[in-house]
């Protein structure tokens, strides 16, 4: 029984492609077409996002009437191409949530293997520190953080990977501590490696999937909380432009204009599904404890 | 080399070993207890020699292990290898002694990891500590594996492809590729099959010989250890009991506790039945040792003495063995 | 649970208080001069030094400190720049409007929620199962304020149905509870259908119906009981959802609560008002972290003997 859960664990990229869902296979095809027009915003956007056109404000996408096919989704309040704004605002979004995805995993493993490491006080710190994160809703924390600090990309993208480095923490850190209580991190130990080894070359790839199926997890919400904060005015400021910016700032043309709301909401949507269905699937795929169900 | 001079100049030398574990513990201001898990235990191992530790689990014979290989440093106490006291070594230096000692667990899958090949696992010792080439090193490891028994073809796999016996195997060979000098079993056979047991006891044996191993070899196993070891160490709630040589200690067993353990081990010969002396009740929690003699609630001979001071392991007969018994003893009992 | 336990927990809780509030210490004292940054630079001098004197500023940094705690522990969390008043009276008189939509929302939610997520259950597998399922994992990927300003445009905008903004009418309630329910109901779902199904596979309902229980009145008496311990220990994240949602919801639909005025105040950089929305929403955490441990401890009888481990 036990040989043949572990065989499973062996099975290579061609296997996962095989075995795919519908469903994931059209969320992994969205992820790749969303990332790659993230990459080539500047090659592929028919207008830089900044580019103003007073005389040709709001004009409708091209299935209504009026569109033409110069502005494929249309212009906002200051005549700037839509679609072009969207792909620019893929980019930020995806790039900040790439980076605060980073961050946070990054953060929260070294704080976690530092937890299990040294124990006693410093397990003491960040169980403490823990248990604070829990205590403030993440979006009141950013705003707070962003109320006391002059807002800057730096400082927001620094902000977004704070966010959820407490998952990564108490789940690195209770992996490493089972596995250095008994199994092959005491053994390696024992051999005469140093600490360096036994977190880098054992226990950081052994708790590898449980931290990239976080990411994943942790991916899709960091881009709404991102756009929640831009939503509110408070994250990504123009010039630059993010999904939640375009929402926050189509809102009061409702009535006469939808599409500059409408459009880059169901890129929001449809992204973030498409990270948590792929995540989910990915849980449930690598993490052998809740296979079977 | 004579016995008398084997007897002064142990390769290793335990006196006094405390280790005290602190428990309960639940995360910060979580509530903490403290518990003896081994309590003022002293032997030695002689060069050439394979000790046996015996007891029933939580009896504090795996804690003994841990704390010479420092996995969990002794509270207090000597543990002297080769003259040199193992409590003062700092962490460079037991990095180096790490070549000396190695350790084989009860678990084998659970000490290798699952995501290297066990070619890479037996190769990893020598990078650990810089020793020969890339080509010397993987050349050594396949030899190696040869000699654990190990086909060429099963080098490139990953533990859980393996068997237990198989993985076990793994575990010796990554052990001894350093070429040490005391090699500590933790039950290396009670994970495995009685048919596989005996296939690797017979391979220690082997290896002990080709490599001049000295071996302390912990087990619940009595028959296991009068076939296997030389000496023996019987442990009760962290403290030793009753210790001596195999043949003494078998033959004529002085401690009730050891003589209910000898009892109980299965005799061969079917009709010919020993009378097994049954111990009542499980044995006390470690948390709350008894007063006096931890033995005495399931002794048969307790006296008013041994509920309230602890014997001290002394020695009876001419051969070296060491009991720890008000009674053995013939104290003065009742007051 | 024994006392000890108890003690302790709420130790932690007063522990993690304490480094909340130096928490806004901290980002108060590393964003600048807190006299500039809480009174603006167009006051008097005498101002900034009445202020700097009543939060004891000219004091070295750990009395500087205690005084905060001190005021804090008062309720004085100093002024609001606007008209000068009370920080905490200017929050006090938003928060019922507030508690209103969260309370509302709560009813919505769980009224929803709980019941979907059950029927799925016991439907396992079933067309229903995966429609609900499938709702569920939507509305998460779905932002508050998209929600939100979809049905502005539809029932507001489109239709005319509803006011889009304000808190005047119940009409006016209706699309902000919606807005804040839509991700929590799914949590709520998702959560009892996996509660349920697993305690419908423990062996437990399996002795109660080989009993000779009927499979209503098993569900009943053991299956909805044990499953209820899961669903209240989701009810810390769920406050702490709860705060997050009414912050942007009441934004999109201009609602006056707490969530609207923390916005503003971040915008105008009020930090009087914020750092006290700060730590009634962190204290009210603690709070509600406390009690769902103890409540757990008290609901499942595994740690109920008094026995700590």
């Amino acid at each position: 029984m036990n040989e043949h859960r572990n065989t499973a664990d062996r099975k290579t990229w061609r296997d996962y492609l095989t075995v795919m869902p519908p469903s994931i296979l059209i969320s992994a095809i969205w992820i790749v077409f969303i990332v790659a027009v993230a990459v080539l915003a500047d090659v592929i956007a028919p207008y830089d996002y900044k580019h103003m056109d007073l005389l040709d404000r709001l004009r409708p996408p091209i299935w209504m009437e009026n569109g033409v096919w110069s502005h494929l989704f249309g212009t906002d309040d200051l005549g700037r191409d839509v679609l072009s704004r969207i792909i620019f605002s893929i980019r930020i979004s995806l790039f900040v949530a790439l980076l605060g995805t980073f961050i946070g995993a990054v953060l929260g493993t070294t704080l976690g293997f530092a937890a299990a490491h040294f124990r006693g006080r410093v397990d003491d710190l960040i169980m403490i520190l823990i248990d604070f994160q829990a205590a403030l809703p993440f979006l009141i924390l950013a705003l707070a953080v962003l109320a006391f600090f002059e807002n800057s990309f730096l400082l927001f993208v620094l902000v977004m990977g704070i966010y959820g480095w407490e998952r990564y923490a108490r789940i690195v850190r209770g992996l490493a501590l089972s596995a250095s209580s008994t199994g092959y991190a005491v053994a390696v130990r024992v051999l005469g490696a140093s600490p360096a080894r036994v977190y880098l070359r054992h226990i950081l790839p052994n708790v590898a999937s449980a931290i990239i199926v976080n990411m994943t997890l942790n991916f899709p919400e960091t881009i709404l909380v991102e756009t929640s904060l831009s939503f509110l005015g408070l994250g990504i400021q123009p010039p630059l432009t993010s999904l939640g910016n375009m929402v926050g700032f189509g809102r009061d043309y409702l009535l006469t204009a939808w599409w500059i709301v409408v459009l880059p909401s169901i890129v929001i949507f449809i992204t973030s599904l498409a990270f948590s269905l792929l995540g989910d699937w990915l849980r449930d795929v690598l993490d052998p404890t809740l296979r079977g169900n | 080399m004579s016995d008398t001079q084997q007897s002064m100049n142990p390769l290793l030398s335990v006196s006094n070993l405390r280790l005290t574990f602190n428990t309960g513990y639940g995360g910060w201001l979580g509530n903490r207890r403290h518990v003896h898990a081994v309590d003022g235990v002293s032997f030695d191992v002689q060069r050439g020699g394979v000790l046996g530790i015996v007891g029933e689990s939580s009896c504090g014979k795996s804690s003994v292990a841990k704390s010479i290989l420092n996995i969990h440093p002794p509270t207090s106490g000597q543990i002297i290898f080769d003259g040199e006291d193992l409590v003062r070594l700092n962490t460079r230096a037991w990095r180096d002694m790490r070549r000396e000692i190695q350790y084989v667990f009860q678990d084998p899958l659970g000490a290798l990891d699952p995501r290297m090949t066990v070619l890479a696992q037996v190769i990893e010792p020598l990078i650990i500590h810089s020793i020969g080439s890339s080509d010397e090193q993987t050349k050594q490891a396949h030899e190696l594996l040869e000699a654990v028994g190990l086909l060429a073809e099963s080098h490139s796999k990953y533990p859980h492809e393996l068997s237990g016996g198989q993985r076990q195997r793994v575990v010796l060979a990554r052990a001894l590729i350093l070429k040490p000098r005391l090699l500590i079993c933790d039950e290396p056979v009670s994970a495995l099959d009685v048919s596989i047991q005996a296939q690797v006891i017979q391979l220690l044996e082997e290896l002990k010989t080709s490599f001049d191993l000295t071996i302390m070899f912990i087990s619940h196993d009595l028959s296991l250890v009068r076939y296997f070891c030389d000496t023996i160490v019987v442990m009760y709630l962290g403290r030793i009991v009753e210790s001596g040589s195999i043949e003494e200690v078998f033959t004529n067993p002085q401690h009730p506790y050891t003589q209910a353990l000898i009892s109980s081990i299965p005799v061969p010969e079917p009709g010919h039945k020993r009378d097994a002396i049954i111990l009542q009740g499980e044995p006390p929690s470690p948390f709350n040792p008894p007063t006096g003699c931890h033995f005495h609630p399931r002794c048969g001979w307790q006296k008013t003495l041994c509920r309230s001071v602890y014997p001290d392991l002394d020695a009876v007969g001419q051969d070296g063995q060491l009991v720890a018994c008000h009674v053995v003893h013939g104290r003065k009992l009742d007051p | 649970m024994n006392p000890v336990v108890i003690a302790i927990k709420i130790l932690r809780a007063l522990i993690t208080v304490v480094l909340l509030v130096t928490f806004v210490f901290v980002i108060l004292r590393l964003s600048g001069d807190p006299a500039v940054q809480m009174l603006g630079l167009e006051v008097s001098q005498e101002a900034l030094d009445e202020f700097r004197h009543r939060w004891g500023l000219d004091r070295p940094i750990w009395e500087q400190f205690l005084s905060f705690f001190w005021n804090i522990l008062h309720g004085d969390f100093g002024q609001s720049f606007i008209g000068g008043r009370d920080a905490l009276a200017v929050v006090l008189e938003r928060l019922p409007k507030t508690l209103q939509l969260m309370g509302l929302t709560t009813i919505f939610t769980f009224g929803l929620g709980i019941p979907a997520g059950i029927y799925a259950s016991l439907h396992r597998n079933t067309f229903a199962d995966r429609t609900i399922m499938g709702l569920t994992v939507a509305s998460f990927s779905l932002p508050n304020f998209v929600v939100g300003i979809i049905l502005i445009m539809v029932l507001g905008v489109t239709f005319r149905l509803l006011p889009t903004s304000g808190s005047e009418t119940a009409l006016h309630y209706i699309m902000p509870v919606i807005t804040m329910a839509t991700a929590d109901a799914a949590i709520f779902a998702r959560f009892s259908r996996s509660a349920m199904l697993e305690v419908l596979h423990a062996p437990f309902m399996r002795t109660a119906r080989a009993k000779g229980l009927m499979w209503g009145a098993a569900v009943r008496r053991h299956a909805l009981p044990n499953a209820s311990i899961p669903i209240v220990t989701v009810g810390g994240i769920y406050v702490g959802r709860q705060i997050a949602a009414a912050t942007i919801t009441e934004n999109v639909f201009a609602w006056p609560g707490i969530g609207k005025l923390l916005v503003n105040s971040v915008q105008l950089r009020d930090l009087a008002v914020v750092q006290c929305i700060v730590i009634l929403v962190g204290v009210t955490m603690v709070i509600t972290n406390l009690l769902v441990d103890l409540a757990y401890g008290w609901l499942d009888p595994r740690t109920r003997t008094g026995d700590s481990k």
